[in-house]
């Protein structure tokens, strides 16, 4: 499943130190009704960033199993953030343009 | 018009002569505009230009043979269990491949839920009826055959009906080789034979062409307005008219619409774009056919539409005057070509009996 997260930070405690890791953000631009990326890799617990660039009004969603989210309707200009926490291949859709689709892979 | 482009040019090019015509441009009607206006109008038109060629899928390609039974499939009334509703019943190409009525009309006189869209450019759609419950044309073409308020046939009844007539028989060895006469091969020839349905030149396709006098002042200030503040090219955009998107236009019908298909919140009453080829003889208009003519539809996106959590973010109340609207709507009767219509096919039948040639 997704979250939408504002630091991307992940605290966690390793063998009694007190770790810090800054989970990675990859920025996905939707443009002339095509996503900047046809697909992209990322690692468990990394955010996608899902900005709106065109002039019209886009919804990026997915229904792929266990990792579905829908970012709702998005207006020119805004971005919208997913944190990926599962390992797995998401197929990523505008519910308004069925011809954009992509793909996020996410790794362990 | 190219609509029934049956040659034995595998191709299927088509209209480069049309297209091939004087980008000499648009000198009288934009001597008033600056560099700037000229520069932006041209990149604007340019978005407008008509392709060269129809795309087939790799897993149905274009061949004469397909597109030929294709053709007969799409004319042919014992298509239906009664034997007397055709594709072409409805998706009549005289009215533009529609009926020109508010919701169509099936077996039994059963008035449907929706209007008929026209087949006009479905080479260029990837979803297909108003919500997009078809994943491909192939698919498409056999759901009104089999659906009991449509053509109401049973697949394997017609596979069985089909056979007994040679020439089927003959032309669909001919169009599948080594698999012959089957269910998924009749939608696959009728596919073929939709994706050779183009609509045909028009004064706006002249006028993006370079003949500057192809169309009237009213009719270029509508195509601004139609790209600017009517707000219109947001959804029906590019050459046909169509983003082939999901929207609701706040219409007050209670049809859910795409998310029967897709039950997201902004897909509740949302319906797939139309084109606007050939849109002034295709009235009535909405997926409900509730308006009459297309000033009627301006003043409906005129208001914005009804508000409610739906509604397309790119709907909004457009302040437009009265002869703003005629504006557009002389534009929109710009899209509407008078190319001749196709011959239809002559259909196979069972041959009478014949007497032995007389001595």
């Amino acid at each position: 499943m997704f979250k939408h997260i504002l630091p991307a930070l992940a605290f966690g405690v390793v063998a009694g130190y007190i770790s810090v890791a800054l989970a990675a953000t990859t920025t996905v631009e939707q443009k002339d009704k095509k996503f900047s990326q046809t697909e992209i890799t990322v690692k468990k617990g990394d955010t996608v960033s899902f900005k709106n660039d065109d002039d019209i009004t886009h919804n990026v969603f997915s229904t792929t199993s266990g990792m579905g989210f829908d970012l709702r309707t998005q207006k020119p200009g805004q971005t919208s953030d997913v944190t990926f926490d599962r390992v797995g291949k998401a197929e990523v859709r505008c519910a308004i343009h069925p011809q954009m689709k992509m793909y996020v892979n996410v790794t362990e | 018009m190219i609509r029934i482009a049956i040659s034995t040019i595998a191709a299927v090019a088509f209209a480069a002569s049309h297209i091939a015509s004087a980008r000499a441009a648009d000198n009288a009607s934009v001597a008033a505009l600056g560099p700037a206006a000229m520069q932006s109008l041209a990149a604007l038109k340019a978005k407008y230009q008509r392709p060269t060629s129809i795309p087939f899928p790799s897993d149905n390609p274009y061949t004469v043979e397909k597109a030929q039974l294709g053709q007969m499939l799409f004319f042919d009334p014992r298509l239906s269990g009664n034997n007397y509703i055709a594709c072409a019943n409805c998706h009549n190409p005289a009215l533009s491949w529609g009926d020109g009525l508010p919701r169509g009309i099936g077996h039994g006189m059963t008035i449907l839920a929706r209007r008929t869209p026209t087949v006009l450019n479905l080479a260029w759609t990837e979803l297909l009826m108003w919500d997009g419950r078809k994943p491909s044309l192939e698919e498409q073409a056999l759901g009104p055959i089999q659906a009991d308020v449509e053509m109401n046939q049973n697949l394997d009844d017609l596979v069985k009906k089909l056979s007994a007539i040679d020439e089927y028989k003959l032309r669909f060895t001919m169009a599948f080789p080594g698999e012959g006469l089957n269910g998924p091969n009749i939608g696959k020839a009728i596919a073929t034979f939709e994706r050779t349905i183009v609509s045909g030149v028009t004064p706006f396709d002249r006028w993006i062409a370079g003949d500057d006098g192809a169309i009237s002042v009213a009719a270029k200030r509508g195509f601004d307005l139609f790209n600017n503040k009517a707000n219109c090219a947001a959804c029906h955009s590019g050459w046909n008219f169509t983003d082939g998107a999901f929207h609701d236009i706040g219409l007050p019908s209670k049809d859910i619409g795409r998310y029967k298909e897709l039950a997201l919140p902004s897909m509740m009453h949302a319906f797939k774009t139309p084109t606007l080829r050939d849109v002034d003889r295709r009235g009535p208009y909405m997926h409900d056919g509730s308006l009459a003519t297309l000033a009627e539809v301006m003043q409906h996106y005129n208001t914005g539409g009804l508000q409610r959590a739906s509604l397309s973010g790119d709907m909004k109340k457009l302040d437009l005057s009265e002869s703003e609207i005629a504006d557009v709507v002389a534009f929109m009767q710009t899209l509407t070509s008078d190319e001749a219509l196709p011959q239809v096919p002559r259909l196979p039948v069972v041959p009478q009996p014949r007497r032995e040639a007389a001595r």
